[in-house]
């Protein structure tokens, strides 16, 4: 059975031929007229009839700063494989903007669309050298033909040297991605999501293994990056959510448990027994 | 600008091209020119093998572009080599005319054997050098497209992808084994008359096609390197190691991989096209599984991920073998395990990991 369900799902009429069809135009029309960049609308998703995210409803403003935070395996991860089109949810709806469903794009749509994201673990090109791997991200043409016969423009080294400056990479430039201390690795990769232009950043643990001293440098970062962009950030660390937070919400068992300041999750009385109450 | 992007830093490269470019010269030379009692004298045999050697080299080099920079690992590209020699072999097979043993002026002599009333559809075209030429490249490219494309869309990766090449290559054997197929059963395609009106066996035309070789593998050579060193090049990296990462900088990685593979497939039809002519048969043999398995140690052995590694480890182990098997026959097999073994453990990145430490430590 699995065989004709692959076989049919292979050979789907709307899919055969894709790679001879046009590159959607970069820039999606995202319709913000009422301010929500990112709706997530009642999504559940299930591994082998576990339960990841469970109905999940979650607004996002444009240009906001929001954290998430929750316990091991609450699903904030698995949240954003569902946003940026890498898993897909078994029921439910999400929505960039008013108009646009981002359950009907692959993951390079959604990227190109506007959505950039960073990895837990941090991902970068290892073998490139970290000029290369911001010149890869930047928003240009990503068709194969046209990357075959690229030349770098005066433009686009400058606003390579731009981002090298924002992550605080510039003497770093030259060195492989592979050689950068971890919390470079962090930096390197969001000054990579910074290259793509988004519109919208999901970052999932970016201060896991820094220092403080990086770890406030980080803050100041994805503190100066919201208002211009909106920021999602997914963090452990509640020191670090405390510094950076305006607006938090809290995920439980894959679905939300509280939403609201900093202050009002704190006496949250559900939020303390499930997950600061381990803390204090 | 564009010479210096393709050779800057590429030492080893550089030197494997002026190589073969002193051999493209030297080899006729010694070969036409020198008479027999000179010590430099390069007997036609030698020719012949050495102009197989750099068919194998083309294989090696197609093979690395996908596995050393995209890495995918493909244990099937001899179903491309052999369908690019399959297509060669019917241009040859089309050559020969009445001069077969039944005399038969349209149908090939299997074909009269097996009683055919006419030329199957499939071999329509086969006559003219330039259509043959067009399906050695055409053939191999179309299978590999639509291979390769059910394979990337259904993110089939890894030790899979390597595992159904083998299912491919496999399926290919036991197809062109079959008298039904009309391609010569398990006999192949042999007795070659002439190529282009030239007689196959004459010395001069092996030198010409020891020649071509040569300079088709330069030229794939330099072509494979302004592949790897353009941006797409870069992306193919960027898949190779944190594939994910790519997808969500905005690549279709599938249609990098894709292209790539076609690509690839093409420089093997070419190969094999190359081949056929020099050692004078083609048969389902080449569809054999070990023999996509033998080309990947080529690579492994030469040094993965350099392109001209590949060339290299093709010659070692080639050479190597054809050692072997005339002065120990029945050593080969072992000797190239232990050499697979020996590469693994000792020398990861291949002969040309050697020089390239030498280098560092040197402080280059
Ligand atoms: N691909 C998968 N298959 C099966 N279970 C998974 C998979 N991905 C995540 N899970 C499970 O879903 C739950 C949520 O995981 P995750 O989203 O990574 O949590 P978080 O990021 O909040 O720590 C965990 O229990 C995890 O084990
Ligand atoms: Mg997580």
């Amino acid at each position: 059975m699995s065989v004709l369900r692959n076989t049919r799902e292979a050979m789907r009429r709307d899919r055969v031929f894709g790679f001879l069809q046009p590159e959607p135009d970069f820039a999606l029309p995202v319709d913000t007229s009422h301010g929500t960049i990112l709706y997530v609308d009642d999504v559940s998703v299930r591994f082998d009839g576990f339960l990841a995210l469970n109905r999940l409803n979650l607004s996002i403003d444009e240009g906001e700063l929001r954290c998430i935070i929750g316990p091991n395996g609450a699903g904030k991860t698995t949240m954003m494989d569902v946003i940026t089109g890498k898993t897909r949810p078994d029921e439910g709806g999400v929505f960039f903007g008013q108009n646009i469903d981002l359950l009907s794009l692959d993951e390079y749509q959604i990227a190109r669309g506007g959505i950039g994201r960073k990895f837990q673990k941090p991902t970068v090109f290892e073998a490139l050298s970290v000029f290369d791997n911001l010149e890869l991200s930047m928003a240009s043409d990503k068709g194969a033909w046209k990357t075959l016969f690229h030349r770098l423009t005066p433009e686009q080294r400058t606003r390579i040297d731009e981002v090298l400056e924002m992550v605080g990479l510039e003497q770093q430039r030259a060195r492989m991605a592979g050689a950068l201390s971890h919390g470079q690795k962090q930096w390197l990769e969001i000054g990579m999501l910074l290259m793509q232009n988004p519109r919208v950043l999901l970052v999932d643990e970016p201060v896991a293994g820094m220092t403080g001293d990086e770890t406030e440098r980080t803050a100041e970062l994805l503190v100066s990056l919201a208002g211009g962009h909106t920021v999602i950030v997914v963090e452990h660390d509640m020191a670090f959510v405390r510094s950076i937070a305006r607006r938090v919400t809290v995920l439980h068992q894959g679905s939300v448990l509280a939403e609201g300041s900093m202050n009002q999750i704190q006496s949250d009385a559900k939020v303390i027994e499930v997950y600061l109450g381990e803390e204090a | 600008m564009l010479t210096r992007r393709l050779f800057l830093s590429d030492w080893g490269g550089m030197t494997v091209l002026v190589l073969l470019l002193a051999m493209a010269v030297a080899v006729p030379y010694a070969n036409l020119v020198l008479p027999p009692e000179s010590p430099w004298h390069l007997s036609t045999y030698w020719v012949a093998l050495i102009g197989k050697f750099l068919t194998f080299a083309l294989l090696a080099l197609a093979i690395d572009l996908i596995w050393g920079y995209a890495g995918i690992l493909s244990l099937g590209h001899g179903a491309f080599f052999g369908l690019g020699g399959y297509a060669m072999g019917m241009y040859l097979t089309r050559q020969i005319g009445d001069r077969g043993v039944y005399g038969n002026p349209e149908l090939p002599d299997f074909m009269v054997f097996l009683s055919y009333e006419s030329l199957p559809w499939y071999w329509w075209g086969f006559d003219m050098f330039w259509f043959a030429m067009l399906m050695v490249v055409l053939v191999p490219g179309l299978l590999a497209l639509v291979f390769g494309w059910l394979a990337f869309r259904s993110r089939v990766t890894g030790v899979y992808f390597a595992i159904i090449t083998q299912a491919l290559v496999f399926a290919l054997m036991l197809a062109f084994f079959r008298n039904e197929m009309g391609f010569g059963g398990n006999n192949g395609l042999t007795d070659f008359k002439d190529i282009l009106g030239f007689p196959v066996q004459a010395r001069e035309t092996r030198v010409a096609l020891f020649v071509v070789s040569a300079l088709v593998l330069i030229l794939a050579y330099v072509a494979s390197r302004f592949i790897v060193t353009s941006r797409f090049g870069r992306v193919l990296i960027a898949v190779r190691d944190a594939e994910s990462r790519a997808r969500f900088s905005g690549y279709r990685v599938e249609h990098y991989k894709l292209w790539l593979f076609v690509f690839s497939a093409m420089l093997a039809g070419i190969a094999g096209a190359l081949y056929v002519p020099q050692v004078g048969i083609i048969n389902p043999g080449e569809f054999a599984p070990l023999r996509s398995i033998e080309a990947v140690l080529w690579v492994a052995v030469g040094g993965r991920g350099s392109l001209f590694g590949a060339i290299i480890g093709a010659f070692a182990v080639n050479g190597a073998k054809t050692w072997f098997t005339t002065a120990y026959p029945m050593v080969w097999l072992f000797a190239l395990g232990a050499l697979f073994v020996l590469v693994t453990v000792f020398l990861p990145r291949g002969l040309v990991g050697i020089f390239r430490r030498r280098r560092r430590e040197g402080g280059a």
